[in-house]
């Protein structure tokens, strides 16, 4: 039998799965052809599993035992940071190769609980550092609305995975963006929760007080269906909480006009591209006409801020990788020999820039000035936020500045670092955000989705997803 | 910025790297730090912060749970397997001293 697996969303899949209409073996079997069609062109996946059909076959089981949970039989791609028992997980770095994770991340241990089905892992910048999925050691991924752009990154694997109909949901992580800007690149929806609503337990960290796992999916009610399974308290992280623990903030009745908030200034500078300000302007009118009103409000450029704090985590994270005890060894004359041969040729060159960039700022001469600055810089704009949001409900912004360019033709690490402007805040202050598919943009014939991204206070991922909802259901097909 | 800083840094951070990498890489690190250099433009408004950063963070909280032992889900084969090289169950490496 054929499935519609362009139009199958999660909550399609389960009414079929339950009332029979298909298999989830018939499922996997369905995404397993797809794959084989155009995983070597898009290289979405870095591994294939070889046992989905005999997952599937389980989940079928526990369906015919009358059980049903949101994501039986759902095929899932997992990105390659997360770690799932048994099987690879190499962070797309040479360092982490061959790998094999001694443990379940808690959010793969709750989407085993559910009976998903993994397809595999999918391709990202090595160790999350990134905005293009060029950063891999394994080949960049490519975008499936034009094969000689990027994906997005560093969850870019995720995205096209979802995108091209090579699975029906996926997880990324997200640090700077990650998971909202290939899901913008790509044309699907992306949520970055609340810092701590998911446990990262299992998620090899790039920076620890930044980093969120979250879902891409090709609607909001996909993505909060996952979230939903996934969100939770863990005693394996400390930082994780209850979303509900956060009090949501009502601004004002609840029967008046919710209020969104556009960071104008930052929006109209130089370096963003004139049709994604065009498009943005639409989509203000659209939300607009769904009853929201609309105010004027001042953001920060938080790049240098959010860039700071990332090289020193990212540099002190990364410390770990040294051939000892798993990963990639290379024998020296002595042991730092080891150390210096497994490290110099196990990281690719981003990873090496950041590393040799955090331990700069955060030497004992240049400390106060970018570390301590950054970190009370960063405790003044959550103070900023806390306050911004006593008066509007969201933050609206294009969720990335420009659409998705050329392989290869950000050669310079900063401009790269630059598109990160619109993303980079709501990870700085541990907000949620969410991209939702706003349209399409027409280069050289090829028309390339544009996203844009609400912001909500902490624990306010319910509301991303009611206003999520409203604005996708006035899209228009390219 | 100038090579050695890149040689001294590349030492601390344990990465053995070509002469040609090193002046890839100080020629990207001088247009990165050049560019984050703007933090020091920020003003930081309101009183009490500009305080150290250890001082605002006794504010955190802590976070505690019951001393008691729980079964972790790791794989001990699979963590051995994984050594580079092994002696009766123990990691081996080079003599330190």
């Amino acid at each position: 039998m054929s499935i519609d697996l362009k139009n199958l969303t999660i909550a399609k899949a389960r009414k079929a799965l339950d009332g029979k209409v298909f298999s989830a073996v018939q499922l996997a079997q369905a995404y397993l052809d797809e794959m084989k069609k155009k995983n070597k062109e898009l290289n979405a996946y870095l591994e294939v599993y070889s046992d989905i059909l005999e997952q599937a076959k389980t989940a079928d089981e526990m369906i015919a035992k009358g059980e049903s949970y949101p994501l039986l039989g759902i095929p899932v791609a997992i990105k390659d940071n997360i770690l799932i028992k048994g099987r690879v997980a190499s962070s797309a770095s040479k360092i982490l190769e061959n790998y094999t994770a001694s443990y379940d991340a808690t959010v793969i241990a709750k989407l085993k609980r559910e009976g998903v089905v993994f397809l595999g892992r999918t391709n990202m910048d090595e160790f999350a550092l990134g905005g293009s999925t060029e950063n891999s050691a394994f080949g960049v991924t490519k975008n499936p609305h034009d094969i000689t752009r990027v994906a997005g990154g560093t969850s870019g694997g995720s995205a096209v995975a979802v995108s091209a109909g090579l699975a029906l949901a996926a997880l990324g992580s997200d640090t700077g963006g990650s998971i909202r800007e290939p899901s913008a690149f790509c044309g699907v929806v992306g949520l970055k929760p609340t810092y701590g609503a998911v446990s990262r337990s299992g998620l090899m960290a790039a920076t620890s007080s930044f980093d969120c796992i979250g879902p891409i999916a090709k609607t909001v009610e996909d993505t909060e269906v996952i979230f939903n399974v996934i969100k939770g308290s863990d005693v394996l992280d400390s930082t994780s909480i209850e979303v509900e623990s956060y009090k949501v903030h009502k601004v004002i009745k609840s029967e008046s006009k919710k209020i969104i908030g556009i960071p104008s200034d930052l929006i109209n500078q130089e370096g963003i591209d004139l049709k994604v300000k065009e498009n943005f302007k639409e989509s203000v009118k659209n939300l607009e006409s769904l009853g929201y009103s609309i105010v004027d409000i001042k953001l920060p450029n938080c790049i240098a801020l959010y860039y700071i704090i990332n090289f020193a985590e990212v540099s002190t994270n990364l410390a770990r990788f040294d051939g000892v005890r798993y990963g990639t060894h290379k024998d020296g004359k002595n042991l730092l020999g080891d150390y210096l041969l497994s490290r110099g040729t196990g990281f690719g060159k981003e990873s090496r820039r950041r590393i040799l960039l955090g331990a700069y700022v955060l030497s004992a001469g240049y400390y106060d000035a970018y570390y301590g600055k950054a970190q009370r810089a960063r405790e003044a704009l959550k103070q900023e936020f806390k306050e911004l949001f006593s008066k509007i409900d969201f933050v609206l912004t294009p969720t990335s500045p420009i659409p998705a360019w050329k392989i290869g033709e950000k050669s310079d690490p900063l401009s790269m670092y630059l598109v990160d402007i619109f993303t980079c805040t709501a990870n700085i202050v541990g907000v949620p955000a969410i991209s939702v598919p706003s349209g399409f943009m027409e280069i050289n014939g090829k028309q390339l989705p544009l996203g844009i991204q609400f912001m909500a206070p902490h624990g306010g991922e319910k509301s991303l997803f009611e206003i999520g909802k409203k604005f996708e259901g006035i899209q228009i097909e390219p | 910025m100038n090579i050695t800083d890149v040689e001294n840094l590349a030492n601390l951070a344990r990465i053995e790297l070509s002469e040609v990498e090193k002046k890839e890489l100080l020629s990207d690190m001088k247009g990165i730090l050049d560019y984050v250099k703007q933090i020091e433009e920020v003003n930081l408004p309101k009183a009490g912060f500009d305080r150290p950063v250890k001082a605002r963070l006794w504010h955190a909280n802590n976070v505690w749970r019951e001393d008691k032992l729980e079964p972790r889900d790791f794989s001990k084969e699979l963590i051995l397997e994984q050594f580079p090289d092994k002696q009766d169950g123990f990691l081996k490496v080079k003599k330190i001293l």
